[in-house]
């Protein structure tokens, strides 16, 4: 018999309020990392180099080639096997951390890339002739404009950073999958705990959603006054895609609700 | 060695520059000189290379032969045992921020605005304080005309206004030379006036420039040289009465018949 009772009773938990916390900041973390990884292997990918171009093709190959569980498993089983004095260092975390960062880096890369190319060369060459060099080009004047096609993929990944990190349960870790494994198997509320877990991932899905939102309206080139910024989707378009657009602030169309 | 010497009124000397796009030969041994204060207009059909040229002037293309020296100094590529070695990043960038470009296609930063776009080399390549930048692009955007605009983003101005803000912008970093690549080609027939009027302003200062341009009437009023050019070669030169009213070859003949 499903309890509701139950997952009342563990919603709210400290159990679940630490692993939820776990799920998000292994997340952040290694987003942002993959972000740093992937905007490097970007840069190496295009560059004209064969020596440099070519170990980013290899990493992109390797990491978006092969399953991210068996990278997991590589790094927390077979890697200590091979190099002993590692293991200390490869705990639970560590090895969460890492794997999702390469693997999320090589995703990253392939997105940035497309971002960078998407830029009218016509930029670069504009750069370059008020004496500008690569990296201030690139920072000042490309990676603006690029972060424009680059940041909607980047909130796709990132939702799904949110969900991957339950494949750190295999290894043991803490987070929201983990814990309601190894507390529901103890008192047979398995069900009921993987339903507590859902409403956290699809609550750090859905905060997501708006952070996302605000972040690709704060960046778009055409918006020009704060007024406009304002005046947008209500809320359940923007959170499920359907709805009567409605005008006024996000204040405003909370208020509607009530 | 010969080459090396200057002459302090030269500005701009390039030596048997030859350029090949693939097995195309675009650019097939120019020779050209210009004196400080100069202004150079290059014409020809399209595909004749005189945008590709200066480009090379910018080193913006690499070119295959010859030398381009500014003020003396080589561009682009220094010397080792006889054999040209393309130059480092820092020394090129160094030559070309004196070296105004104005492109076809304005290429102003679209996230930035007319303001942001004029201050963004000279405060970030120069290290130029940001507070007398910004004092010296609002009387740059005075003179073309659109110091009420320093605000507006690109995409909200008109083609001529954004070439006028692109040609701020490349004045702003002081330039010794201007290089203007087809600067109205882009442009609205009716925005083409304001764009040459502020070109032929800055020729009437003494700034040095190298204009290519399919406009016949500014090259006739403001060059003190023009130079005609067709398949990869300079086919005539002289000053615009000259090239214009008594062209010595087949060649440009043709080309004024069909353009004029």
């Amino acid at each position: 018999m499903f309890q509701w009772g139950v997952v009342g009773q563990y919603l709210f938990s400290g159990l679940f309020i630490s692993a939820a916390w776990t799920t998000l900041w292994i997340s952040v973390v290694a987003q942002t990392l993959g972000v740093i990884i992937g905007l490097f292997l970007a840069l190496m990918r295009m560059s004209r180099f064969p020596l440099v171009s070519w170990p980013a093709r290899f990493y992109v190959w390797v990491f978006r080639g092969s399953p991210l569980l068996v990278q997991i498993y590589i790094l927390f089983e077979g890697i200590p096997t091979i190099f002993p004095s590692l293991t200390p260092y490869l705990t639970a975390y560590s090895v969460a951390l890492i794997a999702f960062s390469l693997n999320e880096g090589a995703y990253m890369s392939e997105i940035i890339r497309a971002g960078i190319t998407s830029v009218d060369p016509g930029q670069m060459e504009a750069a370059k002739s008020l004496g500008m060099r690569y990296a201030l080009a690139m920072r000042r004047i490309i990676l603006p404009q690029a972060s424009r096609v680059i940041i909607p993929p980047l909130g796709n990944e990132f939702n799904n950073m949110l969900k991957t990190t339950s494949l750190a349960s295999v290894i043991g870790l803490y987070e929201l999958t983990y814990t309601a494994q190894v507390n529901g198997s103890q008192g047979f509320i398995i069900f009921e705990l993987l339903i507590v877990a859902t409403v956290y991932y699809l609550a750090l899905t859905t905060l997501w959603g708006y952070v996302q939102n605000w972040i690709e309206n704060r960046m778009d080139p055409n918006r020009e006054t704060k007024a406009e910024l304002t005046e947008r989707k209500n809320w359940t378009q923007r959170m499920i895609g359907f709805g009567s657009r409605t005008s006024g602030s996000l204040l405003s169309g909370t208020r509607e609700r009530r | 060695m010969c080459a090396q010497q200057t002459n302090g009124r030269e500005m701009l000397r390039a030596e048997q520059i030859v350029k090949h796009f693939g097995s195309l030969t675009v650019l097939d041994g120019i020779n050209l000189t210009v004196k400080r204060g100069q202004v150079v207009v290059i014409i020809g059909p399209s595909g004749s290379g005189k945008t590709t040229l200066l480009r090379c002037i910018n080193h913006l293309e690499k070119i295959d032969s010859g030398r381009i020296y500014i003020e003396g100094e080589m561009l682009g590529y220094r010397e080792v045992n006889g054999r040209l070695v393309e130059d480092r990043e820092a020394t090129i960038a160094r030559i070309r921020s004196q070296i105004g470009f104005v492109f076809q296609r304005f290429n102003l930063f679209p996230h930035m605005t007319a303001l942001e776009n004029i201050i963004e080399a000279p405060v970030h390549v120069l290290h130029q304080p940001k507070a007398e930048v910004k004092e010296r692009a609002m009387a740059l955007l005075e003179k073309v005309g659109l110091e009420d605009r320093a605000d507006s983003y690109p995409h909200k101005l008109s083609g001529g206004q954004q070439q006028r803000v692109a040609i701020a912008r490349a004045l702003a970093m002081n330039p010794k030379l201007m290089l203007f690549d087809e600067a109205t080609s882009a442009l609205d027939p009716e925005l083409v006036g304001e764009v040459l009027k502020v070109m032929d302003q800055l020729a009437k200062e003494g700034m040095t420039m190298i204009v290519v341009t399919h406009e016949m009437g500014f090259a006739r009023e403001v060059a003190d040289e023009v130079i005609f050019m067709d398949k990869a070669v300079i086919v005539e030169e002289g000053p615009p009465e000259q090239v214009f009213d008594h062209p010595q070859h087949e060649r440009t003949r043709e080309f004024l018949g069909k353009i004029l």
